[in-house]
């Protein structure tokens, strides 16, 4: 479980990154909801925080591939692979993201 | 239609393929395309290819599952030679055929050479076996490299050899490389890049002629000047695909000329990507490549031009370290104004910067270093400007 920041230190519509190994990026959308998904786009070296956010769809922001925040899966091209998604908690007024492959360790 | 031929197996011929399915043409999808290899994608060649943080894998541009679904025959490795007039067969090497309804070509472009380019070390980088072939010398210690021509590619290529190790020299015979694509401000921040990475920029002189007799030792400038070298590589441009198409019916002027929906002379022939002449004009774009296409199968299904197809331009380059943006239509004459971050010493500052082209009060382009969300939020207001204002002008 990662730390990442106070939740009203991410504004609705915002994102932020975490450098963990990969990096992982964290949005919080206009609605309000979280979701946490590796940051690096699957077609080519790009940030995914640094893309942009429409309902639960964020744009690669270098060649315009697009990922549903909820499951991951590229929604068009030039992106075939899905990004990893992680469950994301907010305890204390803290948020936390839960690594996908710790989840699964843990199970 | 019941077989459409894709002369192309590049970017624009896949994504061209992928439309074709995806707009339920269901008929015999033959794909030609003259190198070997399956659809894979450029821009990392001359970057993490070249520097070996990518590998032959990493570029594919389709998996096993895409390509069954795709139900295509591919004719790799095999070059078409020509088009019949009525545009209904296409002839390949060796004298094959294929008999076809509708045509799209896809064919590209190919690097300009230089007299002389034969020596052993002399090198250009377009496609995968040209890289190859440079990844390998590169791999052989620290050398003296020239590359010829500041454009994109050759900026790309002297920062991957800088970041190698060896020593780069960038002749550019423009007084300022880019001017064309960024206007001299802006091409004047960016060749800054070169010095700040440890490479030469030597610009407003032109390439005499290429020194040594089985390998190549130098570069020998206009002014008598000689630059030893090791590995020199040639970046000065492309030059469309489009000799197989002589004799074809097709009006042919740096490119096979299109309407705006992509469609040639021919109703049941369009053209995508580099080869493309649209609407008057050519883009060595890939995000040209990637939308064209979309609307060229529409175009060929319908039989005529129901769709047109004139995104906003957009391009990008990695080098230095730097990720340079740029979208939009500027012209000479535009002002140019950093809106974020800042310059220092002529050259982007750490943090990069955006800088806005303006026109009467509008923004006209926009280019971004190590900027992209401010970038990708101007790009779409000009995308979206653009829909608004072109069809009330009309």
């Amino acid at each position: 479980m990662i730390p990442v920041c106070r939740l009203e230190d991410l504004p609705e519509g915002e994102s932020v990154r975490i450098e963990t190994t990969p990096p992982i990026a964290v949005f919080r959308t206009e609605d309000g909801e979280l979701y946490a998904i590796d940051d690096t786009c699957t077609h080519q070296d790009a940030s995914l925080s640094e893309g942009w956010l429409e309902g639960c769809l964020v744009e690669c922001p270098l060649h315009a591939a697009s990922f549903d925040l909820r499951t991951g899966l590229p929604t068009c091209l030039p992106a075939r692979r899905a990004v990893r998604t992680h469950r994301v908690t907010v305890d204390d007024g803290t948020v936390h993201v839960h690594l996908a492959a710790e989840e699964g360790t843990a199970a | 239609m019941r077989t459409v031929t894709v002369v192309g197996a590049s970017l624009s011929g896949l994504y061209a393929a992928r439309e074709l399915r995806a707009q339920g043409f269901d008929g015999r999808l033959v794909i030609v395309g003259d190198e070997r290899h399956r659809p894979y994608d450029r821009p990392p060649l001359s970057k993490d290819f070249l520097t070996g943080r990518a590998d032959e894998e990493q570029l594919a541009l389709t998996d096993a599952e895409e390509t069954a679904e795709l139900d295509a025959e591919w004719l790799l490795g095999t070059r078409a030679r020509g088009l019949d007039a009525r545009g209904r067969t296409v002839l390949l090497d060796g004298g094959r055929t294929v008999s076809t309804d509708g045509v799209v070509i896809a064919t590209g472009a190919s690097a300009r050479r230089l007299p002389g380019d034969g020596l052993a070390g002399v090198h250009t980088l377009r496609t995968l076996d040209d890289a190859r072939a440079l990844r390998e010398e590169l791999g052989r210690g620290p050398q003296r490299i020239v590359v010829i021509g500041g454009g994109f590619i050759g900026a790309e290529t002297a920062s991957s050899c800088a970041g190698l190790g060896h020593t780069v020299t960038v002749v550019e015979a423009a007084p300022l490389p880019l001017v064309p694509q960024l206007g001299a401000e802006m091409a004047a921040v960016c060749a800054a890049l070169h010095r700040r990475g440890g490479v030469d920029l030597v610009t407003g002189i032109g390439v005499a002629g290429l020194r040594g007799t089985v390998t190549v030792t130098g570069v020998e400038l206009a002014d008598g000047r000689v630059l030893p070298a090791d590995i020199v590589i040639v970046g000065i441009g492309a030059l469309p695909n489009t000799a197989w198409l002589a004799g074809s019916a097709l009006t042919l002027h740096d490119g096979v000329l299109c309407d705006d929906g992509c469609v040639t002379a021919l109703p049941q022939v369009v053209a995508v990507g580099d080869v493309a002449r649209v609407g008057g004009s050519r883009a060595e774009h890939w995000t040209s490549a990637t939308e064209q296409p979309r609307v060229a199968v529409a175009n060929l299904l319908a039989g005529r031009t129901t769709q047109t197809a004139r995104p906003l331009p957009y391009f990008w380059s990695d080098q230095y370290g730097a990720r340079i943006q740029f979208a939009g239509r500027r012209r000479d004459g535009d002002n140019v104004r950093i809106a974020e971050g800042e310059l220092a010493d002529g050259a982007p500052a750490e943090g990069g910067f955006l800088a806005l082209y303006e026109r009467d009060g509008r923004t006209t382009a926009v280019l971004s270093v190590n900027r992209p969300r401010p970038f990708m939020r101007v790009r779409r207001e000009l995308a979206r400007e653009e829909s608004r204002v072109v069809p009330a002008a009309l």
